[in-house]
């Protein structure tokens, strides 16, 4: 942060709002002079599910997104983006009520107050078509973009339902990187976890390590993923990966209990659990300061 | 004497070495036991498994419905099971304990409670 400013993050922590601020530190940049205009926030939402029934695990499964909607709507300032990493519906065998289910969350999400929405797919909204559905609605599962000094780039580990990202797409990446500085600041987003979080569960990807080896080639990378419905913060390397919480449920820590089956609702704790989170990213050092918030509004930044 | 003795001993040791090492080929050379489990939406058939540790065995995969997983993470194996088709997938159950193994192809609404016990004893 720079001295004598007074920034978002200051402010937040005075007013002790949000969750828990934790800093994902990568290495600095010598020499670098930051600039107020590098400086920008984006917000994460992740794990939707648009379509879930059950009253026992979120009694308000038509009305939870239509709340996180609102508040990030309400953050005093908004973000430069917003990106859904995936499971935006629940899947279903049904190739028409499928894209009901996609067409009814993009209505929904279409009133966020935001100068962009991106979109990624997760294994519920892609894998039983390999992402025919999703392309049609959203575009492409894989891409990148650039945004302010930082190079996303958005990996698909879900259109291939034995969650795999396939030799195409790591040759694709490959050659995006190729074309990064070694200094780069990069920010990955997926759905799954790219490193073996707990294969028990089915929380990895199967060839998630070829992509990890090609992204430590660059100095500066960090992990933005859905998937786990919680959050996780993991190192491989200089590599920071962190997982986001969900919109519609809650899942249980891996191996906490013998099945990953969904927490159940806490009526004395309504929408425990669940969240989305804002993300910071400055320039120098290069970091990115996660905010994690409520569905219900109440982390006004 | 004494050396005609010490020629036989070691005759008779290499027989015997010869004797135990036939009998480990033989060993090696029996059939591991073949376990068929048979997946459909969202389940195994069967869903506990019961297997001596160290002894080699061969799951003979089928489905019954669309393409599915059979991944056992603590061991290492897995395979992709396609309708119609019978995949032998061979495991040696190093450890002892309850381990999982679970579906690994998204397979629809039921796909994250697909799984199984294999229980190894002594």
């Amino acid at each position: 942060m720079r001295s004598g400013a007074f920034s978002r993050r200051d402010f937040l922590k005075l007013a002790g709002l949000g969750g828990a601020v934790l800093v994902s530190g990568c290495a600095s940049m010598p020499g670098a002079k930051a600039e107020a205009s590098d400086e920008f926030y984006f917000v994460q939402l992740s794990d939707t599910h648009w379509g879930f029934e059950g009253p026992g695990i979120n009694p308000d499964a038509k009305g939870t997104l239509k709340k996180a909607v609102a508040a990030v709507n309400g953050l005093s300032s908004p973000p430069d983006f917003v990106m859904f990493t995936g499971d935006l519906t629940h899947t279903t065998d049904d190739p028409r009520e499928r894209r009901r289910r996609m067409a009814e969350f993009k209505e929904i999400v279409g009133e966020l107050r935001v100068r962009e929405v991106r979109y990624m797919p997760g294994e519920h909204d892609a894998s039983l078509d390999n992402g025919k559905a999703f392309k049609e609605l959203f575009g492409d599962t894989h891409y990148t973009f650039d945004h302010k000094g930082v190079h996303f780039i958005v990996i698909d580990n879900v259109s291939d339902p034995t969650a795999a990202i396939g030799e195409e797409q790591l040759a694709w990446l490959a050659a995006d990187l190729e074309k990064q500085p070694r200094d780069a600041r990069i920010v990955v987003f997926t759905h799954r976890p790219l490193f073996d979080l707990y294969p028990q569960w089915d929380w990895a990807t199967r060839d998630g390590a070829k992509a990890i080896a090609l992204l430590q080639t660059r100095d500066n990378v960090t992990v933005f993923y859905g998937h786990i419905h919680q959050e996780n913060h993991f190192m491989t390397g200089r590599i920071a990966h962190h997982s986001a919480k969900g919109l519609m449920f809650a899942l249980p820590v891996a191996g906490s209990q013998p099945k990953r089956l969904p927490v159940p609702w806490d009526a004395s704790a309504p929408y425990k659990g669940l969240g989305f989170r804002d993300v910071e990213a400055e320039r120098a050092p290069v970091k990115y300061a996660i905010t994690e918030l409520p569905v219900t509004g109440g982390g006004q930044s | 004497m004494r050396t005609h003795r010490r020629l036989f001993l070691r005759a008779a040791a290499a027989v015997g070495l010869l004797v135990l090492a036939g009998g480990a080929a033989v060993r090696a050379q029996g059939k591991p036991r073949v376990i068929p489990v048979q997946a459909r939406k969202f389940t195994y058939e069967p869903d506990v498994i019961t297997l001596k540790v160290n002894e080699p065995v061969v799951f003979q995969l089928t489905t019954a419905d669309v393409v599915m997983g059979f991944s056992v993470p603590d061991f290492g194996v897995r395979a992709t099971i396609i309708p119609g088709q019978t995949v032998e997938l061979p495991m040696t159950p190093t450890k002892v304990g309850e381990f999982t193994f679970l579906c690994d192809v998204f397979c629809g609404s039921g796909h994250e409670n697909m799984e199984g016990t294999l229980r190894v004893t002594a």
